[in-house]
């Protein structure tokens, strides 16, 4: 089965809570924002603690957990935003 | 296009950029960070973002309230770090021809940015402790939240 490498970015609390502000984690594709997420929290110790559904955004661009992640493509957890 | 910016917001400069002979309305909208004594009191909000997105974010919404009030000029920052009690986090102005289109587009830039850019505040609160702050206001909690 293909993989492919995706960069995961972690922004404000979620960055505390998995320790780290970017990884990298493989992923087989064709694969979605949904197994992202799982393999972080299965992966980082720190970010079991995130949501299972987080907010998220493929590169740059909010999405649903269901959208499409391709090799090369950055992948960003984002807690519930709060601007203005 | 310069949207965020770490000093403060500069109204008149905001007004000064979507000046416009044709325009005959002007709206402004300030957000500003405030006190909270019931949570034991706010000294300021340190703001934190995904730069780069929150940039594109506000590209793709300007450009929505654009199409949608076409004579419309926009200007927007949003700070980012610390602002303390009473000073403005973001800075909206929206000039048209007529009064009604700017109160509109400033009014949908405003709703858009609080929906969609990747922002996040942590509140400083005057006992020293900082706190996440949630979208309804209150402190974030750690752990498991609701589903988007």
């Amino acid at each position: 089965m293909a993989t492919g490498t995706v960069q995961v970015r972690f922004f404000a609390r979620y960055a505390e809570l998995a320790g780290c502000e970017t990884t990298a984690v493989s992923v087989a594709v064709p694969a979605t924002v949904a197994d992202v997420v799982r393999q972080v929290r299965e992966a980082i110790p720190g970010a079991a603690l995130l949501p299972e559904r987080p907010l998220a955004a493929v590169n740059m661009r909010h999405v649903r957990l269901d959208a499409p992640v391709h090799d090369g493509d950055e992948v960003a957890f984002l807690p519930p935003v709060a601007g203005g | 296009m310069t949207y965020l910016t770490r000093d403060p917001i500069v109204v008149s400069a905001l007004i000064a950029e979507v000046a416009a002979p044709q325009c005959g309305g002007t709206c402004v909208f300030l957000g500003t960070v405030r006190d909270a004594p019931q949570d034991g009191g706010v000294t300021g909000i340190e703001y934190s973002a995904y730069e780069a997105m929150a940039v594109a974010e506000l590209d793709r919404l300007l450009a929505e309230a654009r199409k949608r009030w076409p004579e419309t000029r926009l200007a927007v920052r949003h700070r980012l770090g610390l602002v303390p009690t009473e000073e403005a986090s973001i800075g909206i102005a929206a000039a048209a021809p007529h009064r009604t289109a700017a109160f509109e587009a400033c009014r949908y830039v405003i709703e858009e940015a609080k929906k969609r850019l990747p922002i996040w505040k942590k509140e400083l609160r005057a006992d020293g402790t900082a706190l996440w702050v949630d979208p309804a206001g209150r402190p974030a909690v750690v752990g498991p939240e609701g589903t988007p």
